[in-house]
């Protein structure tokens, strides 16, 4: 058979969803981000809310994700997100509202804001990635930094002593009352993302439920902060960072 | 029965980060000697026979360049 | 009859805040403000005009959360004292630079650092002149009454909306704590969301429907071509708010050959001793800046032809003289009086003060 009489709209079985919009993701090649920006587009267009989603984007990389999703956002200050979600869901119950925020942001931060958002029981769906580093300003120490691993401020590695440690701020979350679905995923294979995706519209679904708050952390890659190559990163991912994070659900009630 | 797939790839936002290749079940893709606009060698169907649009290059594509047919036959 | 209830200064801002159709309340108590969340809290008000009160984990929240809820067009505000809107800087910068408003409250202590719990007027150059970082303003107006507290956060919010900025109302620790008969006006309801879709749909976040383009609130351009073209626009903005919206009292002006320049409470202070000045034969008034953003220069420049001298009196080390002496320019001697620290001037001490520059 030729490939022409394949690539027919009628024989398409998957293709980027409508609510990524068009621009070029500025990210670096590989980068976790853009799938899991792709995974919330996905969740937002099957669940049919577009008009009825606000996403809030945060300081850090990510913070240019209100080019990627075609829906209304707003652009938060360092670590605030939890905050600015608060009251826009408050004030805006029919409203699906997301957070979408790094290690640096939420951990470090915002850990304030996010624990405490939690910690009422917001009705709001909060997107961790967690790639153990500071991207957008050049490879930094982050709180999620592991023991050992070498970032522009720890040239030598992460030392306890020197640095403290590696914060698990998802273990943490799900100890509170407020929190209703804590989990923790990853998107380097097809079976992740299916499993992250399945995650992020069950956080979703929870934030109509009145059942308090919704954590998707997503353990991602930093490739040009870790400096290697996209796949080696995957690779190292798994390696050095699951055994530290564990995947899986800490709290679904 | 037996399927048969086919990607195409938005070639000038592909930034050949090869996630798809490492993906790739049945060894399809590869990427271009060429590259696009910005620099990159992007990703392409190098064996097209192996396809079975399983969807998985496109499932792990950060940047949603991978679009996937396929047919029954 | 209107009604009329003996309140707080800041138990007005409370009632002033449901009865004008605010849809929400941010705040984290800090004296000498708590009975503005204390009154909210109170009077329910989500259970009649559906109003949402929080109390937030920190100012820095709090101011946050009123981004949040700026965001979707809603009328949002919060209020705090002095240290507590240093912690809102930031906030206040990212409120201003996306160009959303709200209504902050500040309710004066002394300072610096923790400083003292009595009333004191020196964030005036925090408010007036910024405060957090970048160009930016926002409209301050200086209430000198618990009625005033009640009335101006329907005042703030109209021009906050007119002008897509934060509006401040800066009072201080008399003005919160103080009591007196405040007018209930009639109440306006909340607007519907259909209501703000048509006031504010072209920025607001109401839900990216088909028919519109998505909405995007941010303070963030990468291209300094584009941040400085939003500056020149703000900019503008402020130099109309400078033409239209400059507020401002006087009392017993029209012969005056001195002049007393005061605002909030020592506004008050001022206009009695104007009266024991005229007992004794001197021709005195006071000018009252009623807005402190726009500064009622208009005001001041058509006094200053039939001035001798002009005393500026502030619960600071000096801060609105400053301004008093940009419009005068030189022309009539601008002279200061202040106490700070958390200590009140009497109008004996004003007095005093003003014989003082009278030689």
């Amino acid at each position: 058979m030729d490939i022409k009489d394949i690539i027919k709209p009628e024989n398409k079985v998957y293709g980027k969803t409508p609510l990524l919009t068009d621009a070029v993701m500025h990210y670096c090649p590989g980068c976790t981000h853009g799938v899991v920006h792709k995974i919330i587009a996905e969740v937002i267009e099957e669940m049919g809310i577009q008009d009825k989603t606000i996403g809030i984007s945060p300081v850090g990389c990510a913070v240019l994700a209100y080019n990627y999703l075609d829906i209304d956002w707003e652009q938060a200050a360092h670590g605030r997100a939890p905050a600015l979600a608060t009251a826009t869901k408050r004030l805006n119950p029919d409203k699906y509202v997301f957070t979408y925020q790094g290690d640096g942001d939420l951990a470090s931060i915002g850990a304030g804001e996010v624990m405490h958002a939690c910690n009422r029981g917001e009705n709001i769906v909060i997107i961790f990635i967690n790639n153990a580093i500071y991207g957008m300003t050049g490879g930094q120490m982050a709180p999620t930094t592991l023991l050992g691993q070498v970032t522009a401020t720890t040239p030598y590695g992460r030392n306890a002593e020197l640095n403290g440690y590696p914060l698990k701020i998802t273990e943490l979350l799900a100890q509170l009352d407020g929190t209703c679905y804590v989990t923790r995923q990853s998107a380097q294979t097809p079976a992740a993302v299916r499993k992250t995706k399945k995650a992020i519209r069950k956080a979703f679904e929870n934030s109509m439920m009145n059942k308090g708050t919704s954590f998707v952390e997503v353990v991602g890659t930093c490739n040009s902060g870790w400096k290697l190559s996209p796949v080696k990163a995957n690779k190292w991912m798994e390696e050095n960072m699951f055994p530290f994070y564990p995947l899986g659900d800490m709290k679904d009630r | 029965m037996a399927v048969k797939g086919a990607i195409t790839v938005d070639t000038e936002k592909c930034k050949g980060c090869s996630v798809c290749i490492a993906n790739c079940p049945t060894q399809t893709i590869a990427l271009s000697l060429e590259v696009n606009g910005k620099g990159y060698n992007y990703a392409y169907m190098a064996n097209p026979d192996n396809c079975t649009g399983c969807t998985n290059c496109a499932t792990v594509c950060p940047d949603a360049v991978i679009t996937v047919y396929r047919v029954k036959i | 009859m209107a009604e009329k209830i003996l309140m707080k200064g800041n138990e007005a801002v409370a009632h002033g805040a449901i009865r004008c159709g605010a849809d929400g309340y941010f705040g984290y108590p800090i004296t000498p403000q708590s009975e503005v969340m204390e009154t909210l809290m109170e009077e329910k008000p989500w259970e009649t005009t559906g109003m949402v009160v929080l109390q937030a984990e920190s100012e820095t929240a709090s101011i946050n959360m009123v981004y949040g809820g700026a965001c979707t067009g809603k009328k949002v505000m919060t209020s705090s004292s002095s240290l507590g809107i240093s912690l809102m800087a930031e906030g206040l910068s990212y409120l201003a630079g996306a160009e959303l408003p709200c209504v902050v409250v500040n309710v004066m202590r002394g300072g610096p650092g923790l400083g003292t719990i009595q009333p004191g007027q020196a964030d005036y150059f925090q408010a007036v002149k910024g405060g957090g970082h970048g160009d930016y303003k926002m409209i301050v107006l200086a209430p000198a009454s618990a009625q005033d507290m009640y009335d101006f956060v329907d005042t703030a919010f109209e021009l906050a909306f007119k002008y897509r900025t934060p509006a401040m109302i800066l009072s201080d620790g008399v003005i919160g704590q103080m009591m007196e008969k405040v007018e209930l006006r009639p109440i306006k309801p909340r607007r519907t969301n259909e209501q703000i879709i048509e006031q504010c749909g072209e920025w607001a976040l109401t839900g990216k429907t088909a028919d519109r383009k998505r909405n995007l609130i941010t303070s963030l351009a990468l291209d300094p071509n584009v941040m400085s073209a939003h500056n020149i626009e703000l900019q503008k903005k402020y130099k109309t708010i400078m033409e239209n919206e400059q507020q401002y009292t006087t009392y017993k002006t029209e012969d005056a050959e001195y002049l007393i320049v005061a605002y909030g409470s020592m506004s008050r202070i001022a206009e009695s001793v104007v009266d024991t000045a005229r007992e004794n034969g001197i021709k005195l008034g006071v000018l009252r800046p009623i807005t402190l953003f726009p500064y009622p220069e208009k005001a001041l420049e058509s006094l200053i032809p039939q001035l001798k001298k002009i005393l500026v009196v502030e619960m600071s080390a000096g801060q609105m003289v400053e301004d008093v002496k940009l419009v005068v320019n030189g022309r009539v001697p601008v002279e200061f009086y202040g106490k700070c620290g958390g200590l009140i001037p009497s109008p004996d001490d004003v007095y005093e003060a003003f014989e003082k520059i009278l030689k």
